[in-house]
């Protein structure tokens, strides 16, 4: 990299060379000069290294290094992604994994290799935009330089005669550089103007918004929140607390306390599906209808979340993730007591929600001799059930709901710590019922049907089938300062892409034969088609202001000389 | 509801039949080019060769352009802007396009256009049916986002002759790659017309993906225009050094603009499309913001597109700082490219991630 470069610096910019001052300053860009061995000390190492970092190699460089190490972080599982797909990975190759491990590879945004890449990069852009704001504030307070003597060189020139005053003619070109809104003035026998300082404001106003969102990006990191929360309609509802979240994680900074006060319930869940053609199945619609209130006290409002469509209080937003069904199931006991009434979600296997979970009665029941015990119950539901298709539903929608109960009775286990997921049932501790040929009980139940327990254990009824859904609810602050540096990054851009800073002189003297000689020439920062069109446009109107004289009509050959500042 | 997917599956078939007869004018469009191409070799060549061992005199009346103000007394003679090129030691002109001035051939150039606007208007019919078919925008997969890509990069190529920019001589290397990309598109890519997932229902999309696929088109142009420059700048380094290029480049590359023109047409292009480019990722990030409940999480697709724009803003930054003009740049140009392209079909194919419905 650095054999590469050491050709380059000695190239210039296109405004340097012997058009001295008028050509500088065109830009706030430093120019690249030899990197000097270090002074003596600690101090001369500091400035060395402080020069290197910010020097446009060195940017370049490390601009060049973020995007060569975000490439693993997408070909490689991420812990922050996908947390099985890593373990996976670590089982299929036990050789490389600890390797990655070491190096951060599965967590190579919030790697220290990473990190350290974009740190020195934004302190190399801080480096950089405070000097160059500088300057630029300068040149805004100084008056564009005065004309170089030779206009020639220039990339854009013009000349003819006229039989108007020099001064007039001076006047007229100062007036009308003014009127078409360049910064102009009168420096002795020419008038200077320049225009497009914009270019450097929006250039500037870029890497600052660079900043910023990055800045909000980093924010919104460590005070972020984000948690899950099932909710079947018409149960009772969620408040913004932390136990009363499924699963919570947040940022290193949050506090519980930044958590903001609400709470809503879920009244009704709708899903609905293309019912012909090829993509019979596929989802149209899901939304939820929500009644939420904010504060200790405050008023219901009702809202609808769609997947695209989140509910935003306060600076929380609420998302719907995920739904299933959750058939509400009534267990008696042998006396016919009501030991559980509730609607159970099941946990959807596949497009067309077939679903399975477990009922479990955890107190209450008594068995046929009065003994308490736990009733674990496995549950296969189809939503629309076809026969000949009796492992899977056929259709996503409620069509015609089957629901396959497997009861078992003893102890589920759940307070012996160890955790276990709510949608299976730890069957060491629970035997299963008998039906009346000794095989296990196990019965397809419709809505409103009641399958009876052996020996007078009781019974268990499916009264019908309701719907949950699954919310994020995820508090993310900085992220408004994320979006407004994003809008002035891409203005900023615009203007410093689109816009062209450059010189326009216009010297009018009189000749050796009496005869005033009127020289325009143009100077922009890159060579652009426009520059010399809008010299040719100033010089158009010039031109009706103070006429070629009729006894010279050829206008004088320009002086062939080399391009100024051509590449060498 | 039956019939509605009846007309739907007939829209479907009208697509593809559009898409096929597309595909046979740019055919005959290609051949056409070729014509131009060939007729244009008759023309005189060692046009750069002459210009470099032209004297100083000659070079400086290049270029220079007219002022005309109506309303002036026709008398008088208007001031000439004289124009001088600062950004390559060379000056040289640019080639006369592939006709090469051959009158036969220029004959052939303006069928080949002709035939690219029919072929453009009908696959332009084809990608409307297949948006009417499936009730929704083409692009939900990589079928549609293919032919939709093709024809855009057409309409631009188009919208820029309609402009009267100089850029007959990209017809041939486009429409070649045209071909290529419907080629994949109806063979390997093709998909039945299916409906979108839910997530993929949603205003920002269509902002997002519409501007992905403008600004891959238009990167695109950046990209044929950087490889060529890369030939057009090695044949021109080799004639000033006094070598003798081959008799096929000596023919064809002569025929093209001159390297630093084709140089600073690229650097345009892709300066042009880079806010829209930055638009575009923030616009995804919106998106996934309201669908996925953050806006950024380095999702595959959201690393690539970050990796592409980090590329090219290398690319502008070596040329606006550390004044890396020519071929340095042109590499990282076509660096950057790589990095589009393999986000569209890597990252599509080989990666899965958030983005993988929008796949095969
Ligand atoms: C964080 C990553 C950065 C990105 C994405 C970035 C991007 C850009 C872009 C797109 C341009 C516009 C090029 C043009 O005007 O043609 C630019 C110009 C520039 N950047 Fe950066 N830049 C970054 C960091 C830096 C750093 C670290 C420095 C200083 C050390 C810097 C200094 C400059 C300068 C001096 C210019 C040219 C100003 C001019 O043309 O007058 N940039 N940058």
């Amino acid at each position: 990299m650095s054999k590469t470069t050491t050709s380059d610096e000695t190239a210039t910019a296109p405004e340097e060379g012997d058009l001295g001052a008028a050509g500088s300053q065109l830009s706030t860009a430093p120019t690249e000069t030899l990197a000097n061995a270090p002074g003596l000390g600690v101090v001369g190492w500091a400035r060395w290294f402080w020069r290197q970092l910010t020097s446009m190699r060195v940017a370049l460089l490390l601009l060049l290094l973020v995007a060569l190490g975000a490439i693993p972080g997408s070909l490689i599982p991420q812990t922050g992604q996908d947390a099985t797909k890593v373990a996976d990975f670590a089982k299929a190759h036990p050789t490389i994994a600890p390797v990655y491990e070491k190096l951060g590879l599965f967590h190579v945004y919030s790697s220290v290799w990473f990190s350290a890449v974009y740190i020195l990069l934004f302190v190399s852009l801080i480096g950089c935009i405070v000097p160059r704001t500088w300057q630029f504030m300068g040149q805004l307070r100084t008056r564009p330089p005065g004309a170089p003597k030779r206009l020639t060189r220039l990339p854009a020139y013009t000349t003819w005669r006229t039989d108007a005053e020099p001064e007039q003619v001076r006047e007229a070109a100062l007036a009308l550089l003014k009127k078409r809104r360049f910064r102009a003035h009168l420096a002795g026998d020419a008038v200077s103007a320049e225009k497009g300082y914009l270019r450097e404001v929006g250039n500037l106003a870029f890497h600052i918004a660079l900043i910023v969102m990055l800045v909000a990006f980093a924010w919104g990191q460590l005070f972020k929140a984000e948690g899950n929360k099932l909710l079947v309609e018409g149960s009772s509802g969620f408040s913004n607390t932390l136990i009363a979240y499924d699963d919570f994680k947040s940022g290193n900074l949050f506090g519980v306390d930044d958590l903001n006060p609400f709470s809503f319930t879920l009244d009704k869940f709708e899903g609905t599906y293309e019912r012909t053609g090829p993509n019979r199945g596929t989802a149209r619609t899901f939304q939820a209808a929500v009644t939420y209130s904010v504060g200790a006290y405050g008023k219901d409002k009702r809202d609808v979340i769609k997947v695209n469509h989140p509910l935003e209080i306060d600076d929380s937003k609420i998302y719907l993730t995920a739904h299933g069904y959750a058939p509400v199931i009534t267990v008696r006991d042998g006396k016919g007591n009501v030991v559980f009434d509730d609607a159970v979600p099941l946990l959807p296997l596949d497009s067309n929600v077939t679903s399975s979970g477990v009922i479990r009665v955890l107190d209450g029941y008594r068995n046929a001799r009065g003994v308490t015990e736990q009733l674990g119950i496995s549950a296969f539901f189809l939503p629309t059930y076809t026969t000949g298709s009796e492992t899977a539903s056929t259709f996503p929608a409620l069509d015609n709901p089957v629901l396959n109960l497997a009861p078992y009775h003893g102890d589920l286990g759940v307070d012996s710590g160890i955790p276990q997921s709510v949608y299976q049932m730890n069957k060491t501790n629970m035997k299963e019922f008998k039906d009346s040929k000794g095989a296990q009980l196990r019965e397809n139940l419709k809505p409103g049907e009641t399958m009876t327990l052996p020996n007078g254990a009781g019974s268990v009824t499916y009264e019908g089938t309701r719907q949950w859904a699954n919310f994020q609810i995820t508090q993310q602050p900085g992220s408004g300062w994320a979006l407004g540096g994003a809008v002035a990054a891409i203005f900023g851009l615009a203007a410093s892409l689109f816009i062209q800073r450059r010189r326009v002189w216009v010297r009018a003297v009189r000749g050796a034969d009496g005869v005033t000689v009127v020289e325009m020439a143009g100077l922009g920062r890159s060579e652009s088609a426009k520059l010399p069109e809008e010299l040719g446009d100033l010089a158009g109107v010039l031109y009706d202001q103070a006429p070629g004289t009729p006894e010279h009509p050829d206008t004088p050959e320009p002086e062939v000389v080399p391009a100024e500042g051509a590449e060498k | 509801m039956t019939l509605a997917a009846a007309t739907n599956e007939h829209l479907a078939s009208i697509s593809n039949t559009l898409i096929y007869s597309s595909m046979a004018v740019y055919t005959l469009a290609f051949f056409a080019y070729i014509a131009e191409w060939l007729f244009g070799s008759r023309s005189k060549v060692g046009r750069t060769a002459a210009a470099l061992t032209a004297t100083a005199q000659a070079k400086a009346k290049g270029p220079a352009i007219t002022v005309k103000k109506d309303g002036g007394t026709a008398v008088l003679e208007r001031p000439q802007v004289v124009v001088r090129s600062t950004s390559g030691a060379r000056d040289l002109p640019d080639g006369p396009g592939a006709h090469g001035g051959d009158e036969q051939g220029d004959m052939y150039g303006r069928i080949a256009i002709s035939l690219t606007v029919l072929a453009f208007l009908v696959e332009l019919g084809g990608v409307i049916a297949r948006a009417a078919s499936v009730e929704r925008a083409p692009w939900g997969n990589m079928y549609e986002f293919n032919i939709t890509f093709s024809t855009v990069a057409v309409g631009v190529y188009l919208g820029l002759l309609a402009l009267k920019k100089n850029v007959r001589w990209l017809g041939l290397f486009l429409i070649t790659t045209v071909l290529l990309d419907l080629g994949l598109a109806v063979t390997v890519l093709y998909t039945a017309s299916d409906q979108l997932v839910p997530a993929l229902h949603s205003y920002w999309l269509y902002i997002h993906v519409s501007t992905a696929i403008f600004c891959g088109a238009v990167f695109y142009v950046g990209a044929v225009a950087t490889i060529l420059y890369l030939f057009k700048d090695a044949y021109e380094n080799k004639l000033a050094t006094g070598g003798k290029p081959g008799a096929f480049a000596n023919s064809v590359l002569d025929r093209l603009p001159a390297a630093a023109s084709l140089d600073k047409f690229a650097y345009r292009v892709n300066a042009a499309v880079f806010p829209l480019w930055t638009f575009t990722i923030i616009a995804g990030a919106i998106w996934a913001g309201d669908a996925w409940g953050r806006y950024w999480g380095w999702d595959p697709k959201e690393t690539w597109s970050f990796i592409t724009w980090v590329a090219y803003a290398c690319y502008l930054h070596a040329r606006a700082t550390a004044g890396w003009k020519g071929r340095k740049a042109a590499y990282l140009a076509m660096i950057a490219f790589g990095c589009w392209l393999f986000n569209y079909y890597g990252v599509n194919i080989f990666v899965t991630g958030k983005h993988s419905y929008a796949g095969v």
